[in-house]
């Protein structure tokens, strides 16, 4: 028994497997060196697999990364869901259904309650900024008065569907100083800082869920928008928050970035596809195309269509060579003519295309965003922020629900995460396709989005683990584009995509599932690096923080310049753009990626360490003197594919005399 | 390890997973219950955290109602999608592998559900949800689902008929599916239980995005133009 999942490549290409054989993923593709990281291990068998299972006593598996303290959830937080992250100073703030728990994170081996605000509330994302602090409500039985008995009428004025606003500057007494109710809640919710504007900040509001009645909340309607144009359909709020009075935040403008979306090439087509798709085409397979998209004509069908053809010419036998022209050049008529008019395409009707964003990634240092929204994948233009602009757009068929967004540090990429399945399901078994509930990374040239690969945490789960790509955030390792995920009862995964076409994952942490008998409530729902450590909101059993270990992948010295980046907060879909302070280990990393790749000598690998760790001891002009001699000779080295990076060395050699 | 509830509830997803088998040429339309889960049971632990989650936020009638439906919704695509390897062209392969996969684990999930509240699990019935009235048994069509004639249309159909079908129905399917969450939420006390509300929020937005999709593939359909 084949099971349909299992091909590597099941995508709308792959019935080219008839004709060709698929060829195996991942690997090196044509041009360009191969990825230096090809080389690094990962454990085999790997250990996340058959992790027995329990609540606090589950087995645990770990490669690259260890586990430095688990904290369970306060009394009225056990049992009930946590959800995502934000930071603020030294303080995570985690949320949960139940309102949210503020946790001292000084000492990450021990974690201290600061707070436990009791208002319950999904999914209670929250973001800080400065002394305030932001919870989206969403869930239908949220109360503005933060009371547990739900709301059971279908409109009601006691209900909070929105946003939630308290004044951290006590930040063991928090005070809700406002709330802003949307027609759609707030399932998730991104804080613009915008770089010319110090007096407000802008909240970007994506409301997953249903329309709220108008009596309840005025003004909502649920009709389509070419119908009643104030429709909550088809649009995202924008709320300013003057920073002086925050009891005044209010909706300013609500942008329809969907409007007029036209539907682009419906797969990413990778590099295996298109050679798929090749290979058929030079062996004669039929092709048609549809929507843009070239399909290989399955043989079964093919031989029904030129059957058709032998009949109409009233012959029998085998289809001759002038049947298969006959067939290839009317195939597109024939297509069109089965099809008939499709419904939707006469331009009456809704449009189909999202109506609402799971999730908006404000990166303000490049004045772009990425949404996710439904079927597609945006790239949205912020400068402006209160009138936000598409500006791409991208659509893949293999992708369910895109979640959320994550740029590259330099903004020349960006990945996508799919949920399908809501996160609720176990889409990690080894029977789920790889490019199913998994990341899409593209490359980003000019505001366009050019596919380049999938990712997904590779360990197979049991079916008793809700399994799928959820949040995460990047870790700032100088040079290189490395990332930690959350893949909620998968576990954590580190992966580094800078050669984007070959994601490749470099650390993990799992645990077996939460429940033996069945699929339980646990999981890391978020993973962010903040100021050296990896903190991860545990949906059952608490908060975890993790750090690096030195390995292959990420040497001690990149560990270390990573850990030279301090925020004073964190949103993780408020993108900061790092900036790493002049250290040596910020040069010994460029060293340590340079030997990696081979992109200098190893004489001159070892010499360059000598020579920092002379100047180290050094001081005053003698040090000076000695960096910049070896920034000059780098200089005068940097030559070849490494070329770029071996100038960067230098730069950070220089720059260590200031 | 002994066979757990569980385990044996994948063992019967198995079949289904696997679903190539072609039941068309025969006529009659084949439509057993789904396989799935209908050994779900609960420990003494889930149900007393269902008892203790209920007397917080509680549930109404409403909710077992949408649950009980949404199982038999959820088998007839279930079933639609089986037909399309044998009947359909690839196109549409993705799109179907990837109802049964979600649709299935959802089914899974609602059963526990119910199982965990003492309620009834119904048989994942691709005809509609099994009714009691006056001791007669009545098949009762939820929203959207397709009525016998339609199933057995849809059977009939092979290749670019089979997607053009398959794609009409399913969006009218899908619809059903949005409307059953409205009524949901426009019940008195319904949709505050947490589990109650995320299936419900998910199966709104999966299948309003899957709608979409289905919208532009059928309008790529119908502009199908020639390969270079």
């Amino acid at each position: 028994m084949v099971p349909v999942f299992s091909a590597r490549r099941w995508a709308s290409l792959s019935f080219a497997a008839g004709l060709v054989a698929v060829t195996a993923c991942g690997g090196s593709s044509g041009g360009g060196s191969p990825s230096p990281l090809m080389s690094v291990m990962a454990p085999s068998p790997d250990p996340r697999v058959g992790l027995k299972a329990g609540k606090y006593d589950a087995a645990e598996a770990a490669w690259n990364m260890r586990l430095v303290s688990n904290t369970k959830p306060s009394e009225k937080f056990v049992g009930i869901t946590n959800s995502d992250l934000a930071f603020s100073r030294n303080y995570a703030i985690q949320g949960s259904y139940s309102g949210y728990q503020v946790w001292d994170i000084s000492n990450p081996a021990n974690v201290t309650l600061k707070t436990a605000y009791y208002c319950p509330a999904s999914q209670s994302d929250v973001s800080s900024y400065g002394n305030l602090l932001f919870v989206s409500g969403e869930g239908t039985s949220a109360r503005l008065d933060c009371g547990a008995q739900g709301v059971k009428e279908p409109s009601s004025k006691d209900r909070l569907r929105g946003l939630r606003i308290f004044d951290i500057t006590d930040i063991a007494n928090p005070k809700n100083v406002g709330n802003v109710q949307t027609c759609r809640g707030s399932h998730t919710h991104s804080v613009l800082v915008d770089p010319n504007d110090k007096n407000n900040v802008y909240v970007y509001i994506s409301g997953s869920s249903g329309v709220r009645p108008a009596d309840e909340l005025a003004g909502c309607s649920s009709t389509a928008p070419d119908k009643d144009p104030n429709s909550a359909l088809f649009r995202i709020e924008v709320i300013k928050v003057p920073l002086a009075h925050p009891e005044q935040a209010a909706i300013v403008s609500s942008p329809r970035i969907f409007n007029d979306l036209i539907a682009p090439g419906h797969h990413g087509v990778a590099p295996e596809d298109k050679a798929e798709l090749e290979a058929a085409k030079a062996k004669g397979a039929f092709v048609m195309s549809m929507g843009g998209q070239d399909m290989v004509l399955p043989n079964q069908f093919a031989k029904m269509l030129l059957d058709s053809v032998v009949k109409a010419r009233s012959g029998t036998g085998p289809a001759t060579g002038a049947d298969s022209a006959a067939l290839r050049a009317g195939l597109p008529a024939l297509i069109a003519k089965m099809m008939g008019q499709a419904p939707g395409g006469d331009g009456k009707g809704p449009k189909p295309g999202p109506t609402q964003c799971h999730d908006i990634t404000l990166y303000p240092a490049i004045g772009l965003a990425g949404g996710a929204c439904e079927g597609y994948g945006l790239l949205i233009d912020i400068k402006d922020p209160v009138n936000p602009k598409r500006i791409g757009a991208v659509s893949d068929s293999n992708f369910s629900y895109w979640h959320s967004a994550t740029f590259n540090n330099d903004g020349t990429k960006i990945l996508f995460s799919d949920e399908w399945g809501g996160g609720g399901g176990p889409k990690c078994r080894a029977t789920d396709p790889k490019e199913w509930g998994a990341d899409a990374i593209f490359t980003l040239t000019n505001g366009k989005m050019q596919f380049q690969s999938y990712y997904k945490m590779p360990a197979a789960q049991t079916s008793l683990e809700n399994c799928v790509a959820h949040n995460g955030s990047l870790i700032p390792i100088p040079g290189r584009d490395v990332m930690i995920q959350a893949w909620y009862q998968g576990g954590v995964s580190v992966f580094d995509w800078t050669d984007a076409a070959h994601p490749k994952e470099i650390a993990f942490f799992d645990r077996g599932p939460i429940d033996p008998t069945r699929m339980g409530n646990g999981g890391s729902w978020s993973v962010y690096w903040y100021n050296g450590v990896m903190v991860s909101s545990e949906i059952g059993r608490g908060l975890d923080i993790f750090e690096l270990t030195p390995s292959p992948a990420i040497s001690q010295n990149e560990i270390d310049a990573a850990k030279s980046v301090k925020l004073d907060y964190l949103n993780a879909q408020g993108q900061p753009k790092f900036v790493w302070p002049a250290t040596f280990a910020l040069a010994r990393s460029y060293v340590d990626q340079l030997e990696r790749t081979k992109g200098l000598g190893s004489a001159r690998i070892a010499s360059t360490r000598q020579a920092l760790s002379a100047a180290e001891r050094a001081s005053g002009a003698a040090r000076k003197d000695a960096l910049n001699q070896l920034a000059g000779q780098l200089d005068g080295e940097a030559r070849g594919s490494d070329a770029a990076k071996v100038r960067t060395l230098a730069g950070s050699v220089r720059n260590l005399t200031n | 390890m002994t066979p757990t509830p569980i385990r044996l509830l994948i063992a019967g997803l198995l079949p289904l997973v696997a679903a190539s088998a072609c039941s068309g040429a025969t006529g009659g339309t084949q439509l057993a219950p789904i396989p799935v889960a209908r050994r779900v049971q609960s420990t003494p632990e889930a149900i007393a955290w269902a008892r203790a989650d209920s007397v917080r936020l509680g549930w109404v009638a409403g909710d077992a109602n949408f649950m009980t439906g949404m199982i038999s919704h959820h088998a007839q695509a279930i079933a639609m999608s089986r037909w399309a390897p044998s009947h359909g062209t690839p196109v549409i392969r993705t799109l179907a592998a990837r109802i049964i996969n979600a649709q299935s684990d959802e089914i899974i999930l609602m059963q526990q559900w119910l199982s965990d509240r003492l309620q009834p699990i119904p048989e994942p019935n691709p005809r509609g949800m099994t009714m009691n009235m006056n001791g007669m048994q009545h098949e009762m069509l939820m929203p959207g689902m397709l009525s016998e004639a339609q199933m057995h249309q849809l059977d009939q159909a092979r290749g670019v008929e089979f997607d053009r079908l398959f794609l009409t129905f399913m969006i009218q399917h899908h619809k059903g599916a949005v409307a059953m969450v409205k009524e949901l939420f426009n019940t008195y006390g319904a949709g505050q239980n947490e589990v109650v509300f995320k299936l419900a929020s998910d199966v709104n937005v999966d299948q309003i995005t899957e709608i979409a999709r289905m919208e532009r593939m059928l309008g790529s359909m119908a502009s199908a133009k020639p390969a270079p």
